[in-house]
């Protein structure tokens, strides 16, 4: 099959790869219809995530025709139309029986690297990392998926591959990042990052009944979304001083809490924004949380930081003292998306959200190299790029080949 | 710990089977040693020689401060009035030697402020007495009487000095022998402890059929139960070493406990302890895994082979966990057999390379 596969810094490539095949008895296999680039795929893209190997299939986002199940496989059957979440969990461990999906103890083969860094391991997670297991990603014809009796929720046919497929990921990152908030109503929430997380989270205060959401970056027309299709009150902090202009939003108290939807790689402007690029480029830290930082100092007094952003390892120049004196609250993790597939399926279907509105770009799969490019550089108004591997509608010939020759053994 | 992996004849426990005659007929050569028991010993550090050794270390700690604090006031002194000091004391006039002089006092003064384990250090101030006697002495001969006479003054100061050096150095090697026998000296030591959500009984049950271990320890490649109390043990290594023994349970406490040991004429002697409770709270289970055993090329070769990337402590928690993944989800996640794109040589190596030893420290390296 083809798969979009990393090769390094800036490098990724579409590869001649041999088909994914059962491994374990709750695995199942899915023709891929539709995947998406993730704003953290760029953080792969761009070597900030350690232990990635060339020749890793990338990808987390993804949903497809389910084509083979293994024997342990009950809910699923060959032909189920199947969103994936990109945490794999067991559903059996401490964390997933408390629906901490995305802390399952079980799925990371590779727990002891993650340990190394974190001093416990997250769940495994597809396409990212050996680190976080090792697993092959989505962006690819066809896909594995383990413990598929826990993950994939299936999707009902009216519903479009844009509609659902982000329920993969961004779209319940987005609306946890907004339920840690714990809304209330006339609560003010502050966005930094309007990228599909950003967005969806947006939407998301809204829909748990924020009174008023204020939505920061600087390219026009991710503005434009979150003005427009999420009604949000926009700044752009090319233009304005985002502290002065969130406390005049919010009468001088500041937004009750603030979504920092960025994450490691963040720009900005100011003393502090050039300090972590200066320090990034001369390799002497691992994350730049300068949205972070701005984050923390406009929360009101007691509010919540909410962070759906991606960071990695040591963060510089912290505010500390401001979560202290503030009695601030943080909230922070890998998204436990098996917890949201269904209300957040039960919302689109009722058509209290579209999804879909979030997608700038829809390429067949081997353009993945340009559009990484492109997401990238943000060129061409880029903001979601779904990739279609194609309905080409070439059998997995060799799969049954390879079951047969398992079977012998 | 160890007394109770090896008092499996002498407590409250009891031999498997009846079968098997005396326990103590088939005990291998790895006697109670006087390890205290592991639930006295103090979490997060591991048992070996460090702990015991901080126990009886509180005089040791005071002489071994002051000797250090001497040693950086000396050290400074000579480094940085180095002439001074030779009118002092009726050297001749070397500065270069006594700067030498300095940074080695120094550079043993701060290792004996900071070094855990001092007596290397001790023994490095003693080497160093002997030396500035030497020098004092040759001083102590020379014509100039005023000269005589203040090197004579240093020699009355700095041979006192030098007799607690030895002294100390001295008690130190013989408490680091001691220390030696108390654990064994050869022997070395595994402890892992994981919650697993699971009930103790089925924690025991699953181990207690010992046919199950290989499924979860990847480098045995079998277990042949021969009775309730013995089994025979095959080990497969890289590079096509097999190695084979036989394993007696000496207690077998259902749902509780596991003890074993091997047999006489093991490859490598051993014995071990997995113990199952229930962890706080209906929260499944707190295994713990506790194993002493002779490494065939001496405690030595322990650190060798962590650096070639074979750590038994390391392995052993990985075989742990995966018990825990097997017993919990059914089966052992992996990414084994998947695709990937092309990897270049280094790639191959680290991602193909579980069963690569080279693969193994590079990945450990590069994380």
């Amino acid at each position: 099959m083809k798969a979009n596969c990393w090769n390094g810094i800036g490098d990724v490539r579409i590869e001649e790869v041999p088909d994914p095949r059962i491994l374990n008895p709750r695995d199942a296999i899915v023709r891929v219809t539709s995947t998406a680039i993730c704003g953290s795929d760029l953080h792969l893209y761009d070597g900030f995530i350690p232990t990635m190997m060339a020749g890793d299939i990338l990808g987390h986002e993804f949903m497809g025709e389910v084509v083979e199940v293994g024997s342990a496989v009950r809910n699923l059957k060959v032909g189920d139309r199947v969103v994936n979440p990109f945490p794999i969990a067991c559903g059996s461990c401490f964390f997933c029986q408390s629906s901490e999906f995305s802390l399952c103890e079980n799925s990371n083969p590779n727990a002891w690297m993650a340990e190394r860094l974190w001093g416990h391991s997250p769940a495994g997670l597809f396409g990212y990392s050996h680190m976080l297991g090792g697993y092959a990603g989505g962006q690819a014809e066809y896909a594995r998926i383990p413990f598929a009796d826990i993950g994939p929720i299936k999707v009902p046919s009216h519903l479009t591959d844009e509609q659902v497929l982000f329920l993969s990921d961004i779209f319940p990152t987005g609306y946890m990042g907004a339920e840690n908030c714990s809304i209330k109503p006339g609560d003010t929430i502050a966005v930094w990052g309007c990228g599909p997380v950003g967005l969806f989270a947006i939407a998301s205060a809204y829909l748990l009944g924020a009174e008023q959401v204020i939505a920061i970056d600087r390219f026009p027309e991710r503005l434009r979304k979150a003005a427009g299709y999420c009604k949000a009150v926009t700044l752009n902090y090319h233009d304005v001083d985002v502290p002065e202009a969130l406390n005049e939003l919010t009468g001088g108290r500041g937004p009750d809490a603030c979504i920092d939807a960025v994450g490691m790689e963040a720009h900005g402007h100011g003393l502090f924004a050039t300090y972590d690029r200066l320090k990034n480029a001369m390799l002497m830290a691992t994350d730049r949380p300068t949205a972070l930082r701005e984050a923390i100092l406009a929360c009101r007094n007691g509010g919540v930081v909410s962070v759906p952003g991606v960071y990695g390892g040591f963060l510089d120049k912290l505010p500390f003292g401001a979560l202290v004196n503030k009695a601030l609250t943080v909230k922070t993790g890998q998204t436990h998306v098996q917890r949201y597939l269904k209300p957040l399926l039960d919302r689109i279907a009722q058509g209290q959200i579209d999804p879909s509105f979030v997608v700038s770009h829809t390429l067949p799969l081997h353009k993945a190299p340009e559009a990484y490019a492109m997401f990238k550089a943000k060129r061409d108004q880029c903001i979601k790029v779904v990739l279609k591997p194609g309905d080409s509608g070439r059998a997995r010939t060799d799969l049954r080949e390879n079951t047969a020759t398992r079977r012998m053994h | 710990m160890a007394t109770e992996i090896s008092a499996d004849s002498n407590e409250s426990t009891r031999p498997a089977a009846a079968s098997g005659g005396n326990p103590r007929s088939t005990r291998s050569s790895l006697q109670p040693t006087g390890v205290p028991d592991w639930s006295e010993r103090p979490p997060g550090r591991s048992l070996s020689a460090s702990y015991l050794h901080r126990r009886e270390q509180v005089l040791d700690e005071r002489i071994g401060d002051a000797l250090g604090w001497l040693s950086l006031g000396l050290g400074l002194a000579a480094l940085l009035a180095p002439r001074a000091i030779c009118r002092a004391t009726g050297l001749a006039q070397r500065p270069t030697l006594l700067r030498a002089v300095g940074v080695r006092e120094l550079t043993s003064g701060i290792a004996l402020l900071t070094q855990k384990r001092r007596t290397t250090w001790l023994w490095a101030r003693v080497l160093g007495d002997a030396m500035d006697l030497t020098l004092l002495g040759a001083a102590a001969l020379h014509p100039d009487t005023r000269r005589r006479g203040r090197a004579l003054g240093s020699l009355a100061v700095v041979a006192p000095i030098a007799a607690i050096d030895l002294a100390a150095s001295l008690q130190q090697s013989s408490r680091d022998n001691q220390r030696l026998a108390v654990t064994g000296g050869h022997e070395a030591f595994v402890e892992q402890v994981l919650v697993v959500n699971k009930s103790p009984r089925d924690c025991y049950d699953f181990w207690r059929d010992l046919t199950n271990l290989p499924r979860f320890i990847p480098a045995l490649q079998s277990v042949a139960v021969q009775d309730d109390r013995t089994s025979h043990w095959v080990l497969q290594l890289p590079g096509g070493v097999k190695l084979e023994w036989d394993c007696d349970i000496t207690a077998d406490d259902v749902g509780e406990r596991i003890v074993w040991h091997s047999r006489e004429g093991a490859p490598v002697k051993h014995a071990g302890a997995i113990r199952f409770r229930p962890a706080p709270g209906g929260r499944g289970c707190t295994v713990r895994l506790i194993m002493r055993y002779e490494p065939p090329l001496g405690r030595a070769s322990v650190g060798v082979a962590k650096l070639l990337g074979h750590d038994l402590n390391a392995e052993s928690r990985e075989n742990l966990r995966r018990f825990k993944q097997l017993i919990e989800t059914g089966e052992v996640p992996t990414t084994r057999g998947q695709p990937s794109g092309r990897r270049s040589w280094l790639g191959r190596l680290t991602a193909e390379g579980r069963k690569s030893r080279a693969g193994r420290i590079l990945r450990e390296t590069a994380s």
